[in-house]
């Protein structure tokens, strides 16, 4: 019976390093060169990479649990998803209160403003951070592109 | 027998999980005016009254199979020379103070360093019965560890953290307070300063050890505390430790610490 867990045991563990390596090869891939930004007057002003946003991929982003994941904590208006969490404020009509050069900075690094928050930084330059997973490693969570695709979803919510 | 209530303990899960929704809204406010409050507060206090009624009786908390397979491994299973964790500590654990239990992790004179109880039992199982240890947090000591920590259940977690033990309960809480992984996030983040807000369909408590080790309804068995720091770190996207590291005791001493005074409930039900 002890034999048996152990056995058991060893071939999971063995598994789990099989697979963990295929997923770290992966996405090894998707890695693109970090572009730096500066915050001036508490926004970021201009595009990240003077890239162009698509609101409708930004949406997308959004509601995906591996990419922005923003109904984690925020109450958004999109009804076909469920359970929106309430750590941060809800963002119906965020548009109107914030500029677009604002929004981009809580996007890219929401630290900048509350050292506090819980909130992950979205484009924080990969050198800073630490203890990051293999397979995250020198990436940051969401593109410029993707960036800019949520600024651009967000400024529909006036 | 053990494959059948197994199958049970998912299915409750399953249902509970799915059941998540219907009471949300008044837990909320009951929590958040919870938070506001400063002493420490138990994971239970955050629970939904359905989990709170699993966890209160005995006969529905799947923790208590755990225990129930602990008590059988601690009567029973002999080393070469025919011993037992009874011939030395009474059947059923009769000699073990109740007390002693609620004070770990203890600083460990001889070692020089802290000892979580998990580790005394695996201390205990490898001198006294002659046996290889058991990974930490693999399933066997868990069993013995979640009966041992039961016999406590009604005590108040009372660590030491004022002698010996200072300065690992300071280092485990600068562990607390140190962000990491891509998504750059520490433990007080959620656990300090976002108590009793809703992470999408879950509420944050205050992340109390008074629990554990708990049976956890998403993953239909009982985890220890160690595994439990892993899977949070796995959402910040950041490296995993393994269990029973130094910085895991560490930050054991200072979880548990922080809630000195809260009743134990070992075996916990938690999602």
């Amino acid at each position: 019976m002890q034999i048996k867990n152990i056995s058991t045991f060893v071939i999971l563990t063995l598994l789990t390093l099989i697979v963990g390596q295929v997923a770290a090869d992966s996405s090894a891939g998707n890695g693109e060169a970090f572009v730096d930004w500066k915050v001036t007057d508490l926004a970021i002003q201009g595009p990240l990479a003077g890239l162009e946003g698509d609101p409708r991929r930004g949406r997308t982003v959004v509601i995906t649990p591996t990419k922005g994941n923003c109904l984690a904590c925020h109450v958004m208006p999109i009804a076909e998803q469920e359970f929106h969490g309430t750590i941060g404020p809800p963002l119906d009509g965020v548009a109107s209160r914030y500029t677009e050069a604002q929004l981009r900075l809580v996007l890219v690094d929401m630290k900048q403003l509350n050292p506090t928050t819980l909130m992950p930084s979205f484009y924080k330059n990969p050198a800073e951070l630490h203890r990051v997973a293999k397979r995250y490693q020198g990436k940051t969570v969401l593109t410029a592109q993707e960036i800019e695709d949520v600024v651009a979803y967000l400024e529909t919510l006036k | 027998m053990y494959i059948k209530s197994l199958v049970r303990c998912g299915l409750v899960s399953l249902v509970f999980t799915l059941g998540a929704g219907g009471a949300s809204a008044a837990i909320a406010t009951e929590s958040l005016s919870m938070a506001k409050t400063t002493g420490p507060v138990s994971g239970y206090d955050f629970l939904q009254k359905e989990t709170q009624q699993m966890q209160d009786d005995d006969f529905l908390n799947p923790g208590m199979q755990w225990v129930d397979a602990g008590r059988e491994m601690f009567n029973n299973l002999q080393s070469k020379d025919d011993k037992t964790c009874a011939s030395c500590h009474g059947k059923n654990g009769s000699k073990l103070d109740p007390k002693r239990i609620a004070q770990y992790p203890v600083f460990n004179e001889k070692l020089g360093k802290p000892v979580t109880l998990q580790g005394q039992v695996n201390a205990c199982w490898t001198k006294q019965l002659g046996y290889h240890p058991l990974p930490y947090d693999s399933e066997a000591v868990i069993k013995l560890e979640v009966f041992v920590h039961n016999l406590a259940r009604g005590e108040k977690v009372n660590v030491q953290v004022d002698g010996p033990l200072k300065p690992y309960y300071e280092r485990g809480e600068t562990i607390y307070r140190t962000r990491a992984g891509q998504l750059d996030m520490a433990c007080s983040v959620c656990h300090d300063n976002n108590i009793g807000k809703k992470i999408r369909g879950n509420t944050l408590s205050q992340g109390q050890a008074n629990g554990y080790p708990a049976y956890r309804l998403q993953h239909g068995r009982v985890d220890g505390l160690h595994s439990t720091f892993n899977e949070c770190y796995r959402l910040f996207r950041a490296s995993e430790m393994p269990p029973g590291n130094d910085d895991y005791t560490a930050l054991e001493v200072y979880v548990t610490g922080r809630g000195n005074g809260l009743t134990i409930e070992t075996p916990g039900v938690r999602f």
